[in-house]
């Protein structure tokens, strides 16, 4: 969809003389972008997949092609398991949340009110935010002592005692759910309502002559126009929640108990603590694998969607 | 009916009240933290206003911390990163959007999905790399890396902003005899301030965020960065939450301020690749 904006604007206009020279020119001038992207994200990837068949230690000093063992040991490993069901879960659940909720604000903020500039620019503070922050924040937050949450949740009589928030096998997971959702929905409604500005008022005014309610105008017109920006925000807000890493990091390690390993935090120990870069290679790839068959699996659902409406 | 009118602004105030307690309360609590003394904080009951007022976890964080220190290395990497970002950005987007190449949209796309590999897929072997170079633990290191993970988006925004200018300028450009260079420089690039202060802001709060790979590449207090800084901020016995707390109103504040600011721009800059049709 997006790229396909403006070839006819594009291709078309380009003056004569720049059409002759353009060429190596061009070329040229994209020299430092490919060299850029080449050495430091193609190479690497390709240099992991190759890392992924041997086992690299910078502890043993081991560097052996070993075919397909690593890839046996991933798919025996609990931990790595335990790692996947993690970040999909994470990634499902948060983008579900972030959606639904960012849709909300969204609608909130399409409707003209006294002050909605400065709540729209509120909302660009937990975007712009240092995630490491953010979770330093939430630590603060949802403190099992101190904090104001359990305070809060205290005085409206909500829980009897203080709740051991991210420090307990059962709620740390819900936590990190919770710092995410926060720091990411208010851009999703940001970019929901961009997208709720693009379609003509003029088709709620016809609706609503032809008397249709307001939640009829929502589902019925709203809805289906806006439903190509949210399949690709809730895209890219999944493929970026699958990358989970620093609020795990930083909040809980990927503990109690790796109650809340991510596929990042693992891979990161692996290659980074235990120095195993043959291993940590082959859970990193993995990742990628995963991660590639969800944005395919998007990307063709938009298409299928884009093609039934065209 | 007409109790629906009189409920529907109500709900909309209460709406957008929720809104502004969602995005700003957390981050006021932090800034209110950050001048109490200890014993407020661990009180059983919260204090929001700070009373007694101290400065102490301020002190704190730049005399025993050296938080300065980071802030340095954090400006100096983040800005090094986002004048490379725009310098090649600019140029590449330039390529795409005014000069004869083939397939444009081909190209483009390949940009963007470079962006979509894991990071943590390349930070391995772009250790190993960034060790044998002896890039580990330098600005240029952490700039390298950071300037390949931001231009694919830099670009991307780019090429928007620059597409838009009129054809006709560069027919004009070329009958006054001047080159593609000529033309990106004295016609495209003064014509796109806008767009080059939303993009390289974009690229500024990125390389000022960035956790992993600052963590993994660097070791010392002479080039980590300010979230290094403050994810290694704990003492031996207890959560230092008020020096913590301190710590990200200073580093967030700007950030904040910059955002407010241009955010207009930000948020056309970042709309414009979901949203364009």
């Amino acid at each position: 969809m997006t790229p396909g904006v403006s070839v006819a604007a594009g291709a078309g206009a380009v003056p004569r003389s720049h059409r002759r020279r353009g060429v190596p020119t061009a070329w040229l001038l994209l020299l430092p972008l490919i060299v850029s992207l080449a050495s430091v994200s193609v190479y690497p990837i390709l240099d992991g997949l190759w890392l992924s068949f041997t086992n690299t230690s910078l502890v043993t000093q081991e560097h052996a092609f070993v075919g397909f063992a690593n890839y046996a040991t991933l798919l025996a490993d609990p931990q790595f398991w335990n790692a996947w069901r993690h970040t999909v879960v994470f990634t499902a659940v948060s983008t579900l949340l972030e959606t639904l909720i960012g849709l909300g604000m969204a609608l909130v903020l399409f409707e003209p009110f006294i002050g909605r500039g400065a709540v729209r620019a509120a909302m660009l503070v937990p975007w712009a935010m240092p995630t490491v922050v953010t979770s330093k924040l939430f630590g603060w937050l949802f403190d099992g002592q101190h904090g104001v949450i359990n305070w809060l949740l205290l005085s409206l009589g909500l829980i009897r005692h203080n709740v051991n928030w991210y420090g307990s096998v059962d709620n740390a997971f819900a936590t990190i759910v919770m710092a995410d959702v926060w720091k990411t929905a208010p851009f999703m409604a940001l970019l929901l309502l961009a997208g709720l500005q693009t379609i003509p008022a003029t088709l709620i005014e016809a609706s609503r002559i032809d008397g249709a309610r307001a939640w009829e105008a929502f589902w019925y017109v709203r809805l289906p126009l806006l439903w190509p920006t949210l399949l690709i925000a809730g895209m890219f807000r999944a493929l970026d929640a699958f990358r989970i890493f620093d609020l795990v990091y930083v909040l809980t390690g990927g503990g109690p108990a790796d109650s809340t390993e991510t596929l990042s935090t693992l891979s990161y120990k692996v290659l980074f603590s235990a120095l195993q870069f043959g291993y940590g290679s082959t859970l990193s790839t993995a990742m990628f694998v995963t991660e590639a068959v969800i944005a395919a699996g998007f990307g063709l659902f938009i298409m299928r969607q884009m093609r039934r409406r065209a | 009916m007409r109790l629906a009118r009189s409920i529907r602004p109500a709900l909309l105030y209460l709406g957008a009240a929720a809104i502004l307690v969602w995005s700003a309360a957390p981050f006021i609590w932090q800034f209110s933290t950050s001048f109490q003394l200890d014993r407020a904080l661990m009180a059983a009951t919260p204090t929001f206003w700070p009373a007694p007022f101290t400065l102490q976890h301020y002190l704190n964080v730049f005399t025993v911390k050296h938080f300065q220190y980071y802030v340095l290395n954090s400006v100096i990497v983040a800005s090094a990163t986002t004048l490379f970002c725009l310098a090649f950005g600019s140029l590449a987007a330039f390529a795409l959007a005014r000069l004869r190449i083939y397939p444009r949209f081909g190209i483009l796309g390949l940009i963007l999905s470079v962006s979509m590999f894991p990071q943590i897929a390349i930070v391995g072997p772009l250790y190993l790399v960034a060790s044998d170079l002896g890039l580990l633990d330098t600005y240029t290191g952490l700039v390298i890396t950071y300037l390949a993970l931001g231009l694919p988006l830099v670009t991307w925004v780019l090429f928007g902003y620059f597409d838009t200018l009129p054809r006709e300028l560069d027919e004009a450009a070329r009958i006054d005899g001047v080159g593609p260079i000529g033309l990106l420089l004295r016609v495209i690039l003064p014509l796109s301030l806008p767009g080059l202060v939303t993009t390289g802001l974009l690229a500024f709060i990125a390389a000022w965020n960035e956790f992993m790979f600052a963590l993994a590449f660097t070791s010392s207090i002479a080039h980590q960065t300010i979230p290094v800084g403050i994810a290694n901020f704990t003492n031996l016995y207890y959560v230092p939450w008020g020096d913590i707390a301190a710590a990200s109103v200073v580093v967030t504040v700007p950030l904040i301020a910059l955002v407010l600011v241009f955010q207009r721009h930000i948020i056309e800059g970042l709309t414009q690749g979901a949203i364009r049709e």
